[in-house]
């Protein structure tokens, strides 16, 4: 369906806008101890700052995102922003009330420095000249963008999965201007087994010839190496039930098998769908520059192997959500991010949403984590007021 | 106070202003609500369903979503004022845990529960030779969440065996909407125990 007729709660055509900062010499020092500059940051914005500058809301996205979090490009889009389910005028993000920012990250591949932009020292694209990024750089970026907007403080920073780790260091990195958090399916590292995961995707790229070291932006691309990164990575974002329900063990154009080794049920023609258009979007490099962003990020390993460490001087009101099927950021790490913050007496709320649609259930509609998330910002606007 | 809640009004007389508050099994966060809005308290909570959570939420209120034995190490020793146990106690899978805990991460710990020994209740079961039901125990034998009932003496014994002192004693029935202390016999007469503990003496390392 194309969005020809653009719905009433939708946040209408919207662009994305670019900021340049970190012109040498002032380049962004980054926590490998590299610099990085200039750095240009893609976000878009949907409804209006407020005169005090209070309504401000960031939403960061995960690992495949981008700053088109709502509405359309152009009228002949096929699809919405990716979290337009719920940013929009009457929607959990609600753009008649709230000023939504959504900030691509360094290192991303739509429309923000990463590897497969100019460098500026050789006239070619970085590839793997482009250096390491952290959870951390992608924050310390995003704050020269709130600060070009001049917000004091955020109303909110929010989240999910990779932009839940965002959302939890952006209130440790600048606890002054983060009024509250919101947390979804996230954790304060990423397990042994999401890295692993992250791991093998990654070796998919890297095995592709048309990889060639990350040098390949004048040539084919890896895409047979993306897609199937791809493919690994959306299995570990369904859980087994979903895809059982979705797909059972049907087969695409028969009901008898016919013994031969192409793509025969319907659940591997779905992850071949999925890989393909992917590859339509996203740079191999960049993936390989985020998911190790992803293992990177270790709240514990930063406070001298304790949590607690990390939140002790956070000025933030949290909302820490996970789902019950989600196995890959599964509701024991959002528990562990809460305990932390309990042990330092901050104000955590904690849910444990049942779904059976696994991690990637905070991109879908759902009644509940749109009531607690709405509420919340409402609560947490009052008591911005209050004061 | 549009609705009555049993024991709600008692401890709202006894929280001090401003203070800090945990709620054990806080449910759509009403107490707390009420507690924040009259006391100025700076308020907590610890529920189990889903739901309850999601109205605290809307009331503006934190809360944590859990089984009430588990998740209290988290807290610091005496972290809190005080920590209530409303009518939970006796629901608690480790209720031991429960007392001991809140002595440590609070100053004060109010425990109100149904007195199993009030006459109403010794009457059904001697009368019926069945589980006792009534307005004080709703459920079906069953059904019920029920699954350490206990009596005003019983928590009384169990404060001496532990030496948690106790600092004030409020046992009472509700009638028309009002919570009525019954000093004497309260064992026989009064349909709830309250109870307020001093967490005062109590740290990781002396409990």
């Amino acid at each position: 369906m194309k969005a020809e007729i653009i719905p009433e709660n939708s946040a209408g055509i919207v662009t994305t806008n670019y900021y340049t900062f970190a012109e040498p010499p002032d380049e962004l020092l980054l926590v490998s101890g590299k610099k990085l500059g200039p750095i240009t940051l893609a976000y878009e914005t949907y409804g209006t700052l407020n005169s005090d500058k209070s309504n401000a809301i960031l939403i960061l996205h995960a690992l495949s995102g981008s700053a088109h979090a709502a509405g359309y490009h152009a009228k002949k889009d096929m699809y919405p922003g990716w979290w337009d389910n719920y940013v929009g005028p009457g929607k959990t993000f609600d753009t008649s009330h709230y000023f939504i920012i959504c900030s691509n990250v360094i290192g991303g591949c739509s429309g923000s420095t990463g590897p497969s932009s100019i460098n500026p020292e050789t006239g070619k694209e970085y590839g793997l000249d482009f250096p390491i990024v952290t959870i951390q750089d992608m924050v310390n970026a995003q704050y020269h963008l709130i600060k070009f907007f001049g917000i004091q403080k955020l109303l909110s920073v929010v989240g999910g999965s990779m932009g839940g780790m965002q959302a939890l260091q952006w209130s440790i990195s600048y606890p002054d201007m983060v009024q509250s958090v919101v947390a979804i399916a996230t954790a304060a590292s990423l397990s042994a087994q999401g890295i692993a995961f992250n791991e093998v995707g990654r070796q998919a790229i890297m095995l592709d010839p048309n990889w060639n070291y990350g040098d390949y932006y004048n040539n084919e691309n890896p895409k047979n190496g993306l897609s199937l990164a791809r493919m690994i990575g959306h299995i570990t974002y369904l859980s087994e039930k979903l895809m059982h329900e979705k797909f059972g063990r049907r087969l695409q154009h028969s009901d008898i098998f016919k013994f031969h080794m192409d793509l025969e049920f319907e659940v591997e023609s779905y992850l071949h769908h999925k890989g393909n258009d992917f590859v339509q979007r996203f740079d191999a490099n960049s993936y390989l520059y985020i998911t190790k962003a992803i293992d990177y990020f270790d709240l514990k390993n930063d406070f001298n192997g304790d949590l607690a460490n990390a939140f002790v001087n956070v000025n933030s009101n949290y909302l820490v959500i996970s789902f019950s099927s989600d196995w890959l950021y599964p509701t024991s790490q959002s528990r562990e991010i809460v305990r932390a913050l309990r042990m330092n007496s901050k104000n955590v709320i904690f849910t444990e949403i049942q779904s059976d649609k696994g991690h990637d259930t905070f991109l879908l509609p759902h009644e509940q984590l749109e009531h607690n998330i709405a509420n919340f910002l409402k609560r947490e606007f009052e008591k911005v007021h209050r004061k | 106070m549009k609705e009555y809640r049993v024991a709600y009004d008692l401890i709202l007389d006894e929280i001090p202003y401003g203070a800090r508050v945990l709620d054990l099994g806080c449910g759509d966060g009403q107490l707390l609500k009420l507690l924040q809005t009259t006391k100025k308290v700076k308020g907590f909570g610890v529920e189990i369903s889903p739901e309850g959570v999601s109205q605290c939420v809307e009331k503006g209120l934190y809360c944590y979503q859990g089984d009430i034995d588990e998740g209290l190490n988290d807290y610091k020793d005496n972290s809190f004022d005080y920590v209530i146990v409303n009518q939970t106690l006796q629901s608690t899978k480790k209720p031991e845990v429960v007392i001991r805990e809140s002595l440590r991460i609070s100053l004060n710990a109010i425990f109100s529960f149904p007195n199993f020994a009030h006459y109403s209740l010794r009457l059904y079961s001697s009368f019926y030779g069945r589980m006792p039901k009534n307005k004080l125990l709703p459920y079906e034998w069953y059904e019920t969440p029920n699954i350490h009932l206990l009596t005003i003496k019983d928590f009384r014994d169990f404060c001496n065996a532990f030496g948690y002192p106790i600092k004030k004693e409020m046992h009472f029935s509700t009638i028309r909407c009002h919570s009525v202390k019954l000093p004497a016999m309260p064992n026989l007469f009064a349909e709830y125990g309250f109870f307020i503990l001093d967490g005062g003496p109590f740290t990781s390392d002396t409990i």
